[in-house]
């Protein structure tokens, strides 16, 4: 039956340029106040760090672009953004939130 | 941003029955109570009790409601606007088989446009390559696809429906072709219990992002057919020794989600998340209940959508505010440190085991009955199994109900 590759685990790294897949809702909630995903089966809740970081993903971005603007933004070292963003986007990317 | 590997997003699944691990504390993490408090997350939409297949686990009630008795299309759209201004985000289109409403676009249109996350939960037997890319089209967003078995003719057995795994192929791959996610949902009993490893390597090979590993749960047709469906102990442990292990070595790949059989826990599930907390189920007429089981509790009174508001029923309807929060408990559930963890197990249960919703759902080791009822298990699940009880209008009548538990 298989026509396709060995589906295999995205890595992200500071090059991947992340995007939400078409599925992945990512909106605020106006009754509730707070910014929710969507996603077959969940709802994910990002706190301000992941949503500043999810509306950057835009397939164009890379995780480094992305940690160079936040660094920017809130003024803090670039390494330990690109950490934990990478941490992050890993995390999203294991769980069908994030493609790259 | 902290360095200490913060955990940026949490997630909440739905429907919010996951098991609690043995050791979690409560109250847990307030993000479900932050999402629940207002509304409730998620709405399953019993579309149809009609369905080509007639699974001997099937979770609606024994009295099937008939197709005159089915909500209008208009009916079902006005409950799409009322959900999604209510504070809904998610909608289960379900049944039954969902696909034999033919008007299924119709409804997916508009709760598509108010913004409610689709979901199609279809055995796809009859679904048609034309109608999936229509509903795509309109907005549909995930789609959820039941398979029986892996093996074809066990498959069209269980099912009582042939020919229905080669079909479910070929859906799959349209399912991909539309770009739209895809789960795999696998309903696991003793008589397919042995082919959890090919059903993760099948739905890897259809490109789902989703698996489901769902252990039957033992409620109307499933409780009625338990003898012929409970899985042993030990063949459960090993599927579940398996899922663990696929869980890591398939990480990014796809998701895989386990229910667990009550029976062999030793904490209940918190069934639909609490009560009235974050799900509600409408029937095909329209009834609102807090569970799609909750109909097998008898002495509770069920609104329905043509005489009053979603809101209205959700917030005041008698049946939502019986077993909402932790006041209606006995013991030992009201002094529970788990009670906002688990809320003392599953209401329907608990009365179809013990006569009284309100007592400890005997799936809990700190229930009186638990020993008593976990042997059950332990028996029939070392017997010859009977037939099945299959899935169709009046087929419940002439069998008869496990009996309760003697307290």
């Amino acid at each position: 039956m298989s026509e396709t590759r060995k589906p295999t685990r995205t890595i992200i790294d500071g090059e991947s340029r992340p995007a939400l897949p078409r599925h992945i809702k990512l909106r605020h909630d106006a009754g509730r106040d707070r910014w929710i995903i969507l996603a077959p089966e969940r709802v994910f809740n990002p706190d301000d760090t992941a949503v500043s970081v999810l509306k950057l993903c835009d397939g164009q971005r890379s995780v480094n672009d992305i940690a160079k603007i936040l660094s920017e933004e809130y003024q803090a070292p670039i390494q330990e953004i690109t950490n934990d963003i990478t941490a992050m986007l890993q995390d999203l990317s294991d769980k069908g939130v994030v493609k790259a | 941003m902290n360095e200490q590997a913060p955990t940026h997003v949490t997630e909440t699944a739905m429907p919010m029955c996951a098991r609690a691990p043995d050791g979690a504390e409560a109250p847990r993490d307030d993000v479900a109570a932050g999402l629940c408090a207002r509304a409730p997350v998620g709405m399953l939409c019993e579309l149809t009790h009609r369905c080509p297949l007639q699974c001997p686990y099937c979770s609606n009630p024994l009295d099937l409601e008939r197709a005159n008795a089915e909500l209008t299309t208009a009916e079902w759209q006005d409950l799409m606007r009322q959900a999604a201004r209510l504070g809904v985000l998610q909608i289960h289109l379900s049944g039954g088989e969902p696909t034999a409403r033919k008007d299924l676009e119709d409804i997916v249109q508009v709760a598509s446009e108010v913004g409610l996350y689709t979901n199609l939960i279809t055995a796809g037997v009859t679904l048609t390559r034309d109608r999936l890319k229509k509903l795509a089209d309109l907005g549909l967003d995930h789609v959820q696809l039941s398979i029986q078995d892996i093996d074809p003719e066990n498959a069209d057995r269980i099912a009582s429906y042939k020919g229905g795994m080669a079909k479910k192929v070929e859906v799959a791959k349209w399912v991909r072709e539309f770009g739209l996610p895809l789960t795999v949902n696998c309903p696991i009993h003793r008589q397919n219990i042995k082919s959890v490893p090919r059903m993760l390597d099948f739905a890897v090979e259809m490109g789902a992002g989703r698996i489901e590993i769902a252990h039957v749960q033992y409620y109307a047709w499933a409780l009625l057919n338990r003898a012929a469906l409970m899985p042993t102990r030990e063949d459960f442990m090993e599927a579940a020794r398996y899922v663990e292990d696929a869980k890591e070595r398939l990480k990014g790949i796809i998701v895989i989600d386990a229910v667990v059989p009550d029976y062999y826990a030793k904490f209940p599930k918190p069934c639909m998340g609490g009560w009235g907390r974050g799900i509600v189920n409408i029937t095909p007429s329209g009834r609102v209940l807090p569970c799609h089981a909750a109909e097998s509790i008898k002495g509770l009174e069920f609104d329905n959508i043509k005489d009053k508001s979603l809101a209205e029923i959700w917030l005041n309807g008698d049946a939502f505010q019986k077993y909402r929060g932790t006041e209606w408990m006995k013991e030992p559930c009201r002094s529970c440190p788990r009670k906002e963890i688990d809320y003392g197990g599953c209401r329907c249960q608990a009365f179809a085991l013990t006569g009284d919703a309100a007592n400890t759902d005997p799936a809990c080791s700190l229930s009186s009955l638990h020993a008593q009822w976990a042997q059950v298990a332990e028996v029939e699940s070392h017997t010859t199994p009977p037939e099945f009880v299959y899935r169709r209008v009046g087929g419940a009548a002439k069998a008869k109900a496990p009996a309760e538990v003697e307290g």
